[in-house]
């Protein structure tokens, strides 16, 4: 019976892992349509950017970087601080997402930290969740 | 054995040379055209000038890592290559202009005067003229080209800092701004003294109006007029899917080319020029549905040419090198699209307009092509691949055209021999 358990255990465990992966890929390929319909025009298909225009997320050590607050607040509100990134500036305006939903800004923060040559961590809900309620705050102050 | 060697060497070198001469530095020309390559790597390089010595002076956009923003290129011992290359300032920009001794280069907000000697070298490198300052700079179409009249007044562009004056830029569902407010102040061309000092924006005066960003401008001094080239709007398609497809957007607007006088308006941002339907169509920020015409007293432009491409820079041939059918027409360079995206990207080359009597054919075709650099003529499908993007153009003393590349800073030298 005891082994029965064992085995019982270790097969839920497969079948969770397996039911993870499986939600980490679909998040992922959401990402990928929400890249496509609303970032693949300015960040283009490569992920490489337009130079001097539009930022690239391949490569860029804020898009890989744990500062998750910052990328959904980015996805959200658009972007137009002109601020040096890693070493460049862009001199176009991003459009805000205001429509998108917390799940769907994690499944395409997803998408971009694990594409081209990114291998960043996955973006959860619970992440985004969170970073909305902190920018709240700040919002509110 | 030695002997083996020797000839071995030889016959490398000779194909090298060769290879050299056929591969027009990788570009595709008419016959009887070649171009080779006549520097490399000088930083990204927007427009260029040339002294009647053949010494050419191009601004980068941003400063190399000499720390110069404008370099110096000579061609000492006449083998079409820059062999003696020295720079000065450290400002980014594009335009820079050749008037007589006076060397013009602009920053994103000013414009400023250097003064050249005898053998085309700058005598206040570390001093120049402010000649206007001021000039709006929010990062969107912030580059301020420059070009001159017979009686030394500059035009310059100030782009809009927005794509279709909208409330909030580029968000989907924000109307347009009525009337637009950017129009004070940028989305036009502004004339100002050459020979004065310090002007801003209450010592020049708005030439023309309504154009979103002007990159590339010259002036016909054939028929003494100004003619610039605007890049069109771009997104019809992210913020309007239900009235245009990403087809119809990779096609729309037209990016133009105008004959501007004096008063001159073109109507953006309320309307766009469409290529297929040859109307000004109201934009859909302020209304417009795509078919809707709007007013009729903005200019048409000389030629529309397809939609994204972006024209960087205009030169009117006025050289005896080329063929007959060149002269006193337009070149312009196309640094090569990125709005066109889901589909293949555009431009990337050369064009050339005809002129009859002093008028734009509407004609135009493709003059050099290939400096994408893709194989065998495929097509860029993300903008940043393209290994040189077409910018600024300059005519030499011997009447061969000098395009210049703002990605690595290339500048190919184009010649006819008959
Ligand atoms: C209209 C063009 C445009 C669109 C559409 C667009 N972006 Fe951007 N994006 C930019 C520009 C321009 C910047 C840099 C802005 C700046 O420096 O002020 C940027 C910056 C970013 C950054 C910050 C990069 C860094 O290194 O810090 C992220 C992340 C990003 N975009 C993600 C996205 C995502 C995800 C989408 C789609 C939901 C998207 N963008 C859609 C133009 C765009």
């Amino acid at each position: 019976m005891a082994q029965y358990k064992g085995k019982g255990i270790f097969l839920i465990c497969i079948l969770l892992f397996g039911l993870t992966q499986s939600i980490q890929a679909q998040n992922v390929i959401n990402g990928k349509k929400i890249y496509e319909t609303r970032c693949l025009v300015c960040h283009q298909a490569d992920g490489g950017g337009v130079p001097n225009m539009n930022a690239p997320l391949d490569g860029s050590t804020n898009v890989v970087g744990n500062d998750i607050g910052r990328l959904v607040k980015i996805v959200k509100n658009g972007f137009k601080d002109k601020v040096e990134l890693d070493g460049y500036y862009y001199s176009n305006d991003m459009t805000p997402n205001p429509d998108l939903s917390n799940a769907a800004i994690a499944d395409v923060l997803s998408f971009i930290r694990t594409s081209w040559s990114n291998k960043a961590s996955l973006v959860t809900l619970a992440q985004v969740n969170n970073a909305n309620k902190g920018n709240q705050k700040k919002n509110s102050k | 054995m030695k002997k083996i060697i020797y000839f071995l060497f030889l016959f490398l070198f000779c194909i090298g040379i060769f290879a050299n001469a056929q591969d027009n530095a990788g570009l595709t020309l008419p016959a009887g055209f070649k171009a080779n390559l006549f520097a490399e790597n000088i930083g990204g390089a927007r427009h260029i000038a040339i002294t009647k010595n053949g010494v050419i002076f191009a601004k980068l956009n941003r400063a190399n890592k000499q720390g110069q923003s404008i370099v110096r290129l000579e061609d000492t011992n006449k083998d079409g290559v820059a062999d003696k290359i020295t720079g000065l300032a450290n400002y980014g920009g594009t335009g820079i202009y050749l008037n007589g001794n006076n060397l013009y280069a602009s920053s994103n907000e000013a414009i400023f005067k250097y003064e050249l000697n005898n053998n085309d070298e700058v005598l206040n490198p570390l001093s120049p003229v402010t000649v206007v300052t001021g000039l709006i700079n929010r990062r969107q179409h912030e580059s301020k080209s420059i070009t001159f009249d017979k009686a030394n007044h500059i035009y310059v562009n100030i782009g809009a800092y927005s794509n279709a004056c909208q409330e909030q830029d580029r968000t989907p569902g924000s109307k347009g701004k009525m009337p637009c407010p950017i129009l004070d102040s940028a989305g036009g061309i502004w004339k100002f003294d050459g020979n004065k000092e310090n002007q801003t924006y209450g010592d020049g005066m708005r030439y023309a109006t309504g154009l979103r960003n002007v990159v590339g401008l010259d002036w016909n001094t054939q028929t003494n007029k100004l003619y610039v080239s605007q890049h069109g709007r771009d997104q019809l398609n992210t913020f309007f899917p239900s009235l245009y497809t990403d087809a119809q957007n990779a096609e729309l607007p037209a990016e133009t080319f105008y004959e501007i006088n004096e008063g001159d308006n073109a109507g953006w941002p309320y309307i766009y020029y469409d290529p297929s339907q040859h109307k000004k169509i109201v934009s859909p920020e302020y209304g417009g549905d795509g078919q809707k015409e709007g007013a009729s007293n903005f200019i048409n432009p000389a030629v529309a040419f397809p939609a994204h491409m972006a024209p960087m820079a205009v030169l009117f041939y006025t050289g005896d090198q080329f063929p007959a059918k060149y002269k006193n027409g337009a070149f312009i360079t196309f640094h090569g699209s990125w709005n066109r995206a889901p589909l293949p990207q555009e431009g990337f080359f050369v064009a050339f307009v005809p002129f009859k009597n002093g008028k734009a054919t509407g004609e135009w075709e493709i003059f050099a092509n290939g400096f994408a650099g893709t194989i065998d003529g495929a097509k860029v499908t993300s903008t940043n691949k393209a290994k040189a993007r077409p910018c600024g153009l300059a005519q030499g003393p011997d009447g061969s055209i000098y395009v210049s590349d703002d990605t690595k800073g290339t500048i190919f030298k184009i010649s006819y021999n008959k």
